[in-house]
Protein backbone atom coordinates (compact mmCIF):
# COMPACT_ATOMS: atom_id res chain seq x y z
CA UNK A 1 0.00 0.00 0.00
CA UNK A 2 1.12 3.17 -0.95
CA UNK A 3 -1.86 4.75 -0.15
CA UNK A 4 -1.06 8.93 -0.08
CA UNK A 5 -3.12 11.83 -0.20
CA UNK A 6 0.23 14.29 -2.10
CA UNK A 7 0.57 11.45 -4.70
CA UNK A 8 2.01 13.42 -7.62
CA UNK A 9 2.19 10.77 -10.28
CA UNK A 10 -0.33 10.93 -13.22
CA UNK A 11 -3.32 9.10 -12.50
CA UNK A 12 -6.07 8.19 -15.13
CA UNK A 13 -8.47 10.26 -16.31
CA UNK A 14 -11.57 8.13 -16.23
CA UNK A 15 -13.92 8.38 -19.10
CA UNK A 16 -17.20 6.50 -18.83
CA UNK A 17 -16.11 4.17 -21.40
CA UNK A 18 -13.34 3.23 -18.59
CA UNK A 19 -15.16 3.83 -15.16
CA UNK A 20 -15.79 0.28 -14.82
CA UNK A 21 -12.45 -1.10 -14.78
CA UNK A 22 -10.97 1.73 -12.65
CA UNK A 23 -13.88 0.93 -10.08
CA UNK A 24 -12.97 -2.89 -10.32
CA UNK A 25 -9.56 -2.24 -9.75
CA UNK A 26 -10.77 0.18 -6.56
CA UNK A 27 -12.35 -2.66 -5.45
CA UNK A 28 -9.17 -4.98 -6.10
CA UNK A 29 -11.00 -6.88 -9.11
CA UNK A 30 -9.14 -7.09 -11.92
CA UNK A 31 -11.74 -6.47 -14.76
CA UNK A 32 -11.96 -6.42 -18.20
CA UNK A 33 -14.10 -6.51 -21.77
CA UNK A 34 -15.01 -10.04 -23.17
CA UNK A 35 -16.65 -10.56 -26.23
CA UNK A 36 -20.31 -12.49 -26.01
CA UNK A 37 -20.04 -12.99 -29.88
CA UNK A 38 -16.70 -14.08 -30.85
CA UNK A 39 -15.43 -14.97 -26.56
CA UNK A 40 -11.94 -13.39 -26.54
CA UNK A 41 -10.97 -10.52 -24.09
CA UNK A 42 -9.36 -6.96 -25.14
CA UNK A 43 -7.87 -4.64 -23.31
CA UNK A 44 -7.94 -1.42 -22.92
CA UNK A 45 -11.61 -1.21 -22.75
CA UNK A 46 -13.61 -0.35 -25.71
CA UNK A 47 -16.92 0.17 -26.99
CA UNK A 48 -16.68 -2.43 -29.83
CA UNK A 49 -14.97 -5.61 -29.88
CA UNK A 50 -11.37 -5.05 -31.80
CA UNK A 51 -11.10 -8.70 -32.97
CA UNK A 52 -14.68 -8.98 -34.28
CA UNK A 53 -16.10 -5.62 -34.10
CA UNK A 54 -19.04 -6.94 -31.88
CA UNK A 55 -21.09 -4.56 -29.60
CA UNK A 56 -21.90 -7.15 -27.75
CA UNK A 57 -19.61 -7.15 -24.38
CA UNK A 58 -19.35 -7.96 -21.26
CA UNK A 59 -16.71 -6.79 -18.22
CA UNK A 60 -15.66 -10.38 -16.53
CA UNK A 61 -13.28 -10.62 -13.46
CA UNK A 62 -10.16 -11.85 -15.24
CA UNK A 63 -7.31 -13.99 -12.86
CA UNK A 64 -4.66 -11.30 -12.39
CA UNK A 65 -2.05 -13.82 -13.55
CA UNK A 66 -0.08 -13.78 -16.94
CA UNK A 67 3.68 -13.18 -18.08
CA UNK A 68 6.17 -10.90 -19.14
CA UNK A 69 5.97 -10.12 -22.73
CA UNK A 70 8.41 -7.61 -23.29
CA UNK A 71 10.00 -5.25 -20.41
CA UNK A 72 12.06 -1.42 -20.37
CA UNK A 73 14.14 -0.62 -16.89
CA UNK A 74 13.13 3.41 -16.95
CA UNK A 75 17.06 4.42 -16.05
CA UNK A 76 16.02 8.21 -16.88
CA UNK A 77 12.07 9.09 -15.71
CA UNK A 78 9.47 10.20 -17.64
CA UNK A 79 9.10 13.54 -15.36
CA UNK A 80 10.75 14.50 -12.48
CA UNK A 81 7.60 13.12 -10.45
CA UNK A 82 9.20 9.66 -11.14
CA UNK A 83 12.89 10.65 -10.41
CA UNK A 84 12.81 9.07 -6.93
CA UNK A 85 11.79 5.85 -8.59
CA UNK A 86 14.35 5.29 -10.89
CA UNK A 87 14.93 2.38 -12.28
CA UNK A 88 11.77 1.21 -12.29
CA UNK A 89 10.16 -1.64 -14.29
CA UNK A 90 7.63 -0.69 -17.33
CA UNK A 91 6.47 -4.11 -18.25
CA UNK A 92 3.96 -5.20 -20.62
CA UNK A 93 1.87 -8.35 -19.47
CA UNK A 94 0.60 -10.88 -21.77
CA UNK A 95 -2.96 -11.83 -19.20
CA UNK A 96 -3.77 -15.18 -19.21
CA UNK A 97 -7.01 -14.54 -20.93
CA UNK A 98 -4.95 -13.27 -24.12
CA UNK A 99 -4.93 -9.47 -23.75
CA UNK A 100 -1.39 -7.48 -23.30
CA UNK A 101 -1.42 -5.14 -20.39
CA UNK A 102 1.30 -2.36 -19.58
CA UNK A 103 1.91 -2.25 -16.33
CA UNK A 104 4.55 -1.67 -13.17
CA UNK A 105 6.59 -4.69 -11.86
CA UNK A 106 6.93 -4.05 -7.98
CA UNK A 107 10.40 -5.67 -7.17
CA UNK A 108 13.36 -4.99 -4.93
CA UNK A 109 15.65 -6.39 -8.23
CA UNK A 110 15.03 -4.75 -11.05
CA UNK A 111 17.85 -6.26 -12.89
CA UNK A 112 16.56 -10.07 -12.14
CA UNK A 113 12.95 -9.06 -14.37
CA UNK A 114 13.29 -11.70 -17.35
CA UNK A 115 10.82 -11.99 -20.65
CA UNK A 116 8.28 -15.12 -19.77
CA UNK A 117 8.71 -14.44 -15.78
CA UNK A 118 5.15 -15.96 -14.35
CA UNK A 119 3.43 -12.16 -12.44
CA UNK A 120 0.53 -12.29 -10.58
CA UNK A 121 -1.44 -8.50 -10.20
CA UNK A 122 -0.76 -6.32 -6.83
CA UNK A 123 -3.48 -3.90 -6.37
CA UNK A 124 -1.63 -0.26 -5.52
CA UNK A 125 -4.19 2.25 -3.91
CA UNK A 126 -2.40 5.43 -4.67
CA UNK A 127 -5.07 8.12 -4.12
CA UNK A 128 -8.57 7.31 -1.95
CA UNK A 129 -10.00 7.05 -5.93
CA UNK A 130 -7.36 5.24 -7.53
CA UNK A 131 -5.57 1.73 -7.62
CA UNK A 132 -3.42 0.69 -10.02
CA UNK A 133 -3.31 -2.66 -11.23
CA UNK A 134 0.70 -3.18 -10.64
CA UNK A 135 2.31 -6.40 -11.09
CA UNK A 136 5.01 -9.26 -8.63
CA UNK A 137 6.82 -11.54 -9.88
CA UNK A 138 5.54 -15.08 -8.96
CA UNK A 139 9.65 -16.40 -8.63
CA UNK A 140 10.02 -14.24 -5.86
CA UNK B 1 -3.08 12.77 -71.50
CA UNK B 2 -2.90 11.56 -68.14
CA UNK B 3 -1.31 13.85 -65.66
CA UNK B 4 1.75 12.61 -63.59
CA UNK B 5 2.98 13.76 -60.14
CA UNK B 6 6.81 14.97 -60.12
CA UNK B 7 9.04 16.41 -57.37
CA UNK B 8 10.18 19.40 -58.53
CA UNK B 9 11.88 21.50 -55.16
CA UNK B 10 13.26 20.56 -51.76
CA UNK B 11 14.43 23.18 -49.28
CA UNK B 12 15.71 23.32 -45.96
CA UNK B 13 17.01 26.15 -43.22
CA UNK B 14 20.46 25.83 -41.84
CA UNK B 15 21.14 24.85 -38.56
CA UNK B 16 23.87 25.28 -35.66
CA UNK B 17 24.15 23.04 -32.74
CA UNK B 18 20.56 21.33 -33.62
CA UNK B 19 19.11 25.09 -33.77
CA UNK B 20 17.68 27.07 -36.40
CA UNK B 21 20.26 29.55 -37.38
CA UNK B 22 18.96 33.22 -36.84
CA UNK B 23 16.16 31.77 -34.30
CA UNK B 24 12.21 32.38 -35.49
CA UNK B 25 8.71 31.42 -34.70
CA UNK B 26 7.59 28.27 -35.82
CA UNK B 27 5.51 30.09 -38.28
CA UNK B 28 8.95 32.33 -39.84
CA UNK B 29 11.25 28.72 -40.00
CA UNK B 30 8.73 26.97 -41.94
CA UNK B 31 8.29 29.98 -44.83
CA UNK B 32 12.05 30.27 -44.95
CA UNK B 33 11.67 26.46 -45.95
CA UNK B 34 8.86 26.69 -47.69
CA UNK B 35 10.51 29.85 -50.13
CA UNK B 36 14.12 27.48 -50.49
CA UNK B 37 11.83 24.72 -51.78
CA UNK B 38 9.93 27.19 -54.54
CA UNK B 39 13.30 28.93 -55.56
CA UNK B 40 14.53 25.06 -55.86
CA UNK B 41 11.73 24.83 -58.13
CA UNK B 42 11.31 27.71 -59.75
CA UNK B 43 7.85 27.89 -59.34
CA UNK B 44 6.55 31.16 -57.53
CA UNK B 45 4.58 30.47 -54.79
CA UNK B 46 1.42 32.30 -55.86
CA UNK B 47 0.64 29.13 -58.28
CA UNK B 48 0.63 26.85 -54.73
CA UNK B 49 -2.68 25.64 -55.00
CA UNK B 50 -2.46 22.59 -52.64
CA UNK B 51 -0.80 22.75 -48.62
CA UNK B 52 -0.04 19.41 -46.96
CA UNK B 53 0.55 20.57 -43.46
CA UNK B 54 1.46 17.80 -40.26
CA UNK B 55 2.71 20.33 -37.13
CA UNK B 56 2.84 19.73 -33.44
CA UNK B 57 3.06 23.25 -33.21
CA UNK B 58 1.75 26.04 -31.90
CA UNK B 59 -1.42 23.62 -30.02
CA UNK B 60 -3.49 24.50 -28.87
CA UNK B 61 -5.00 27.89 -30.92
CA UNK B 62 -3.26 28.19 -34.60
CA UNK B 63 -1.55 24.46 -34.12
CA UNK B 64 -5.00 23.00 -34.28
CA UNK B 65 -6.02 24.25 -37.94
CA UNK B 66 -2.31 24.32 -39.30
CA UNK B 67 -2.70 24.14 -42.72
CA UNK B 68 -4.96 26.95 -42.38
CA UNK B 69 -3.02 29.11 -40.12
CA UNK B 70 -0.03 28.05 -42.81
CA UNK B 71 -2.05 29.15 -45.85
CA UNK B 72 -2.74 32.62 -44.16
CA UNK B 73 0.92 33.15 -43.37
CA UNK B 74 2.07 32.20 -46.29
CA UNK B 75 -0.32 34.26 -48.45
CA UNK B 76 -1.74 31.69 -50.08
CA UNK B 77 -5.47 30.50 -50.87
CA UNK B 78 -5.09 26.68 -51.49
CA UNK B 79 -7.79 24.43 -52.90
CA UNK B 80 -6.56 21.31 -51.67
CA UNK B 81 -5.68 21.15 -47.81
CA UNK B 82 -4.17 17.98 -45.89
CA UNK B 83 -3.03 18.05 -42.57
CA UNK B 84 -2.29 14.07 -41.95
CA UNK B 85 -0.79 13.56 -39.17
CA UNK B 86 -0.06 9.60 -38.45
CA UNK B 87 3.16 11.19 -36.82
CA UNK B 88 6.95 11.43 -38.57
CA UNK B 89 5.81 9.22 -41.65
CA UNK B 90 2.92 11.68 -42.26
CA UNK B 91 4.96 13.45 -45.07
CA UNK B 92 6.24 10.73 -46.99
CA UNK B 93 2.47 10.06 -46.94
CA UNK B 94 1.30 13.68 -47.90
CA UNK B 95 3.51 12.98 -51.23
CA UNK B 96 1.15 10.28 -51.56
CA UNK B 97 -1.54 11.85 -50.94
CA UNK B 98 -0.56 15.12 -53.12
CA UNK B 99 0.36 12.49 -56.07
CA UNK B 100 -3.34 11.87 -56.07
CA UNK B 101 -4.93 15.28 -55.61
CA UNK B 102 -2.19 16.09 -58.68
CA UNK B 103 -3.20 13.34 -61.06
CA UNK B 104 -6.41 13.58 -60.39
CA UNK B 105 -6.80 17.74 -61.23
CA UNK B 106 -7.74 18.79 -57.09
CA UNK B 107 -4.58 20.98 -57.71
CA UNK B 108 -1.10 21.92 -60.04
CA UNK B 109 1.36 23.08 -57.39
CA UNK B 110 1.35 20.85 -54.26
CA UNK B 111 3.78 22.33 -50.96
CA UNK B 112 4.16 20.26 -48.36
CA UNK B 113 5.73 21.46 -45.65
CA UNK B 114 6.88 21.33 -41.39
CA UNK B 115 8.90 23.05 -39.20
CA UNK B 116 9.40 22.15 -35.54
CA UNK B 117 11.38 24.93 -32.95
CA UNK B 118 11.57 22.20 -29.98
CA UNK B 119 15.40 22.79 -28.99
CA UNK B 120 15.19 26.40 -29.00
CA UNK B 121 11.86 26.21 -27.26
CA UNK B 122 12.89 23.60 -25.08
CA UNK B 123 9.56 22.45 -25.13
CA UNK B 124 10.29 18.63 -25.26
CA UNK B 125 10.34 16.16 -22.04
CA UNK B 126 9.90 12.25 -21.50
CA UNK B 127 6.59 12.81 -19.52
CA UNK B 128 4.40 15.26 -19.19
CA UNK B 129 1.47 13.50 -22.15
CA UNK B 130 -2.29 14.20 -20.02
CA UNK B 131 -3.72 10.98 -19.19
CA UNK B 132 -6.57 10.68 -21.12
CA UNK B 133 -8.55 8.62 -23.45
CA UNK B 134 -6.29 5.83 -24.04
CA UNK B 135 -3.28 7.39 -22.38
CA UNK B 136 -4.81 6.28 -18.96
CA UNK B 137 -3.80 3.17 -19.58
CA UNK B 138 0.03 3.97 -20.56
CA UNK B 139 1.69 6.99 -18.58
CA UNK B 140 0.65 6.32 -15.16
CA UNK B 141 3.04 3.66 -15.08
CA UNK B 142 6.05 6.10 -16.05
CA UNK B 143 7.25 4.91 -19.52
CA UNK B 144 9.23 7.47 -20.95
CA UNK B 145 7.31 8.53 -24.26
CA UNK B 146 8.39 7.79 -26.88
CA UNK B 147 11.46 5.68 -25.83
CA UNK B 148 10.19 3.32 -23.48
CA UNK B 149 7.40 1.62 -26.08
CA UNK B 150 10.81 1.45 -28.73
CA UNK B 151 12.57 -0.14 -25.93
CA UNK B 152 10.08 -3.00 -25.07
CA UNK B 153 9.68 -3.59 -28.77
CA UNK B 154 13.72 -3.63 -28.94
CA UNK B 155 13.60 -5.94 -25.86
CA UNK B 156 11.34 -8.45 -27.24
CA UNK B 157 13.10 -8.35 -30.89
CA UNK B 158 16.33 -9.19 -28.89
CA UNK B 159 14.34 -12.47 -27.19
CA UNK B 160 13.15 -13.51 -30.63
CA UNK B 161 15.74 -12.87 -32.17
CA UNK B 162 19.10 -12.93 -30.51
CA UNK B 163 19.33 -9.61 -31.65
CA UNK B 164 22.55 -7.47 -29.95
CA UNK B 165 22.85 -4.13 -28.49
CA UNK B 166 26.16 -4.56 -30.22
CA UNK B 167 24.45 -4.87 -33.87
CA UNK B 168 21.89 -1.82 -32.66
CA UNK B 169 25.09 0.41 -32.18
CA UNK B 170 26.65 -0.54 -35.66
CA UNK B 171 23.43 1.70 -37.09
CA UNK B 172 24.06 4.67 -34.93
CA UNK B 173 28.10 4.35 -35.59
CA UNK B 174 27.28 4.00 -39.67
CA UNK B 175 25.01 6.83 -39.40
CA UNK B 176 27.25 9.17 -37.99
CA UNK B 177 30.08 8.31 -40.54
CA UNK B 178 27.40 9.51 -43.19
CA UNK B 179 26.86 13.04 -41.01
CA UNK B 180 30.68 13.30 -40.79
CA UNK B 181 30.02 13.97 -44.45
CA UNK B 182 27.73 15.96 -44.16
CA UNK B 183 28.17 19.59 -43.36
CA UNK B 184 24.82 20.13 -42.40
CA UNK B 185 24.40 17.72 -39.64
CA UNK B 186 24.52 18.14 -35.80
CA UNK B 187 26.62 15.77 -34.91
CA UNK B 188 29.74 15.06 -36.76
CA UNK B 189 32.16 13.58 -34.88
CA UNK B 190 32.80 9.51 -35.17
CA UNK B 191 31.75 6.92 -32.77
CA UNK B 192 32.46 3.82 -32.33
CA UNK B 193 30.45 0.76 -31.07
CA UNK B 194 32.22 1.02 -27.83
CA UNK B 195 30.93 4.54 -27.49
CA UNK B 196 27.12 3.78 -27.95
CA UNK B 197 27.45 0.65 -25.75
CA UNK B 198 28.88 3.12 -22.46
CA UNK B 199 26.65 6.14 -23.70
CA UNK B 200 23.80 7.28 -20.96
CA UNK B 201 21.28 4.13 -20.33
CA UNK B 202 17.80 6.07 -20.63
CA UNK B 203 15.42 2.72 -20.89
CA UNK B 204 16.18 -0.56 -21.16
CA UNK B 205 17.89 -2.03 -24.14
CA UNK B 206 18.65 1.44 -25.32
CA UNK B 207 20.94 4.14 -24.66
CA UNK B 208 21.41 7.75 -25.07
CA UNK B 209 23.31 6.51 -28.65
CA UNK B 210 20.31 4.42 -30.18
CA UNK B 211 18.01 7.47 -29.49
CA UNK B 212 17.62 10.38 -32.21
CA UNK B 213 18.63 13.96 -31.66
CA UNK B 214 16.40 16.63 -30.62
CA UNK B 215 17.15 19.13 -33.22
CA UNK B 216 15.17 22.57 -34.33
CA UNK B 217 14.38 22.08 -38.12
CA UNK B 218 12.13 22.86 -41.00
CA UNK B 219 12.08 21.27 -44.41
CA UNK B 220 10.16 21.51 -47.57
CA UNK B 221 9.19 19.42 -50.86
CA UNK B 222 7.09 20.95 -54.09
CA UNK B 223 5.45 18.86 -56.43
CA UNK B 224 3.30 19.48 -60.05
CA UNK B 225 2.57 17.80 -62.89
CA UNK B 226 5.02 16.43 -65.14
CA UNK B 227 4.03 18.77 -67.93
CA UNK B 228 4.49 21.85 -65.36
CA UNK B 229 7.51 20.48 -64.62
CA UNK B 230 8.42 20.89 -68.10
CA UNK B 231 7.27 24.22 -68.64
CA UNK B 232 9.43 26.02 -65.82
CA UNK B 233 12.33 23.98 -66.62
CA UNK B 234 12.23 22.13 -63.10
CA UNK B 235 14.77 18.96 -62.45
CA UNK B 236 12.05 16.62 -61.61
CA UNK B 237 12.02 13.38 -59.43
CA UNK B 238 9.71 10.67 -60.25
CA UNK B 239 7.26 9.48 -57.44
CA UNK B 240 7.22 5.01 -58.57
CA UNK B 241 5.30 4.03 -56.15
CA UNK B 242 3.84 4.53 -52.37
CA UNK B 243 1.80 3.19 -49.67
CA UNK B 244 0.80 3.78 -45.96
CA UNK B 245 -0.42 1.58 -43.01
CA UNK B 246 -1.19 2.22 -39.50
CA UNK B 247 -1.76 -0.49 -36.72
CA UNK B 248 -1.80 1.17 -32.97
CA UNK B 249 -1.31 4.19 -30.78
CA UNK B 250 -0.90 2.70 -27.84
CA UNK B 251 1.83 0.65 -27.33
CA UNK B 252 0.17 -2.03 -25.66
CA UNK B 253 -1.61 -2.33 -28.59
CA UNK B 254 1.14 -2.60 -30.90
CA UNK B 255 0.28 -6.17 -32.55
CA UNK B 256 3.59 -7.81 -32.35
CA UNK B 257 6.25 -6.05 -30.54
CA UNK B 258 8.99 -7.79 -32.91
CA UNK B 259 7.40 -6.82 -35.68
CA UNK B 260 6.87 -3.33 -38.21
CA UNK B 261 3.30 -4.54 -39.36
CA UNK B 262 3.18 -0.70 -40.42
CA UNK B 263 6.21 -0.79 -42.71
CA UNK B 264 5.19 -4.48 -43.87
CA UNK B 265 1.88 -3.51 -45.46
CA UNK B 266 3.28 0.07 -46.71
CA UNK B 267 6.70 -1.15 -48.36
CA UNK B 268 4.69 -4.33 -49.92
CA UNK B 269 2.16 -1.29 -51.57
CA UNK B 270 5.24 0.57 -52.31
CA UNK B 271 7.41 -2.28 -54.47
CA UNK B 272 3.94 -3.40 -55.84
CA UNK B 273 2.79 -0.25 -57.33
CA UNK B 274 6.61 0.85 -59.04
CA UNK B 275 6.87 -2.84 -60.13
CA UNK B 276 10.22 -3.54 -58.90
CA UNK B 277 12.08 -5.80 -56.87
CA UNK B 278 14.38 -5.06 -53.75
CA UNK B 279 17.72 -4.67 -56.21
CA UNK B 280 16.53 -2.48 -58.43
CA UNK B 281 16.96 0.37 -55.24
CA UNK B 282 19.91 1.97 -54.52
CA UNK B 283 19.87 4.25 -51.32
CA UNK B 284 17.66 4.06 -48.71
CA UNK B 285 16.77 6.64 -46.34
CA UNK B 286 14.54 5.09 -43.48
CA UNK B 287 13.21 6.97 -40.10
CA UNK B 288 15.71 6.32 -37.30
CA UNK B 289 14.19 8.24 -34.24
CA UNK B 290 16.17 4.66 -32.60
CA UNK B 291 18.68 2.69 -33.87
CA UNK B 292 16.03 -0.38 -33.44
CA UNK B 293 13.61 1.63 -35.90
CA UNK B 294 16.12 0.76 -38.48
CA UNK B 295 16.57 -2.65 -38.13
CA UNK B 296 12.86 -3.46 -37.49
CA UNK B 297 12.30 -1.49 -40.56
CA UNK B 298 14.97 -3.45 -43.04
CA UNK B 299 13.27 -6.27 -41.84
CA UNK B 300 9.70 -5.29 -42.19
CA UNK B 301 10.34 -3.86 -45.76
CA UNK B 302 12.05 -7.44 -47.07
CA UNK B 303 15.68 -6.08 -47.31
CA UNK B 304 16.31 -9.39 -45.07
CA UNK B 305 14.47 -11.73 -43.17
CA UNK B 306 12.73 -11.46 -40.04
CA UNK B 307 14.84 -11.41 -37.40
CA UNK B 308 17.98 -11.10 -39.23
CA UNK B 309 18.15 -7.48 -39.26
CA UNK B 310 21.02 -7.94 -36.31
CA UNK B 311 23.64 -9.97 -38.76
CA UNK B 312 22.29 -7.26 -41.99
CA UNK B 313 23.35 -4.62 -40.73
CA UNK B 314 26.37 -5.85 -39.26
CA UNK B 315 30.40 -5.14 -40.42
CA UNK B 316 29.04 -1.27 -40.71
CA UNK B 317 27.25 -2.50 -44.13
CA UNK B 318 25.02 0.56 -44.31
CA UNK B 319 28.43 3.05 -43.79
CA UNK B 320 29.72 5.13 -46.58
CA UNK B 321 31.32 2.64 -48.70
CA UNK B 322 29.01 -0.27 -47.42
CA UNK B 323 27.12 -1.98 -49.62
CA UNK B 324 24.00 -0.75 -48.45
CA UNK B 325 24.03 3.05 -48.36
CA UNK B 326 21.47 3.68 -45.43
CA UNK B 327 20.14 7.63 -44.33
CA UNK B 328 23.19 9.37 -46.18
CA UNK B 329 22.55 12.58 -44.40
CA UNK B 330 23.69 11.14 -41.20
CA UNK B 331 19.50 10.65 -39.97
CA UNK B 332 17.97 11.80 -37.37
CA UNK B 333 20.42 10.01 -35.02
CA UNK B 334 23.19 12.39 -36.12
CA UNK B 335 21.38 15.47 -38.94
CA UNK B 336 18.48 16.45 -36.67
CA UNK B 337 15.33 15.32 -35.35
CA UNK B 338 12.83 18.16 -34.96
CA UNK B 339 9.82 15.97 -33.37
CA UNK B 340 8.74 14.80 -36.98
CA UNK B 341 11.83 13.93 -39.05
CA UNK B 342 9.96 12.52 -42.02
CA UNK B 343 9.94 15.53 -44.91
CA UNK B 344 14.25 15.30 -44.35
CA UNK B 345 14.15 11.85 -45.95
CA UNK B 346 12.70 12.94 -48.56
CA UNK B 347 14.55 16.00 -48.87
CA UNK B 348 17.90 13.91 -48.92
CA UNK B 349 16.57 11.10 -51.41
CA UNK B 350 15.89 14.18 -53.79
CA UNK B 351 19.35 15.79 -53.37
CA UNK B 352 21.18 11.75 -53.91
CA UNK B 353 18.52 11.22 -56.95
CA UNK B 354 19.73 14.91 -58.19
CA UNK B 355 23.33 14.16 -57.69
CA UNK B 356 24.09 17.33 -55.67
CA UNK B 357 24.96 15.37 -52.26
CA UNK B 358 28.82 16.26 -52.45
CA UNK B 359 31.11 13.86 -50.25
CA UNK B 360 28.01 11.84 -49.53
CA UNK B 361 26.71 11.06 -52.64
CA UNK B 362 26.00 7.79 -53.49
CA UNK B 363 27.29 7.45 -56.97
CA UNK B 364 25.09 6.38 -59.76
CA UNK B 365 21.76 6.60 -57.74
CA UNK B 366 18.89 6.10 -60.00
CA UNK B 367 16.25 4.87 -57.26
CA UNK B 368 15.64 5.52 -53.30
CA UNK B 369 13.26 3.95 -51.69
CA UNK B 370 12.07 6.80 -48.71
CA UNK B 371 10.41 4.66 -45.45
CA UNK B 372 8.57 6.77 -42.35
CA UNK B 373 7.66 5.25 -39.19
CA UNK B 374 5.64 7.75 -36.64
CA UNK B 375 4.37 7.32 -33.31
CA UNK B 376 5.10 4.66 -31.13
CA UNK B 377 6.17 2.06 -34.40
CA UNK B 378 2.50 3.34 -35.22
CA UNK B 379 2.35 4.02 -38.72
CA UNK B 380 4.81 3.62 -41.77
CA UNK B 381 4.82 5.09 -45.27
CA UNK B 382 6.95 4.06 -48.07
CA UNK B 383 7.54 5.96 -50.83
CA UNK B 384 9.93 5.04 -53.90
CA UNK B 385 11.36 7.86 -56.00
CA UNK B 386 13.41 7.65 -59.24
CA UNK B 387 15.37 10.18 -61.50
CA UNK B 388 14.64 8.03 -64.66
Amino acid sequence: MSENATYEKPVPVIDPGTKPFWDATREHRLSIPRCRSCGKHHFYPRELCPHCHSADLEWTDVSGKGEIYSYTIARKPAGPVFAADVPYVIAMIALDEGPRMLTNIVTADVEAVRIGDRVTVHFDDVTPEITLPKFTLDKA
Amino acid sequence: MAREAVIVGVGDVPLKDGKVVGGGSVLQVQARAAKAAMDDAGIAMRHVDGLLVAGLWGVPGPGQLPSVTLGEYLGIFPRFADTTNIGGSAFEAHVAHAAMAIEAGYCDVALIVYGSMQKSERSRTLGGRPSILTMQFENVWGIPQPVGGYALATMRHMHEHGTTPEQLAEIAVATRKWASLNPAATMRDPISIDDVMKSTPISDPLKLLDCCLVTDGAGAVVMTTAENAKAHGCRSINIRGYGEAHTHWSIGAMPDLARLTAAEMSGKAAFEMAGITHDAIDVVECYDSFTTTVLLTLEALGFCERGAGGKFVANQRTAPGGEFPLNTNGGGLSYCHPGMYGIFLLIEAVRQLRGESGERQVKGAKTALVHGTGGTLSSGSTVILANH
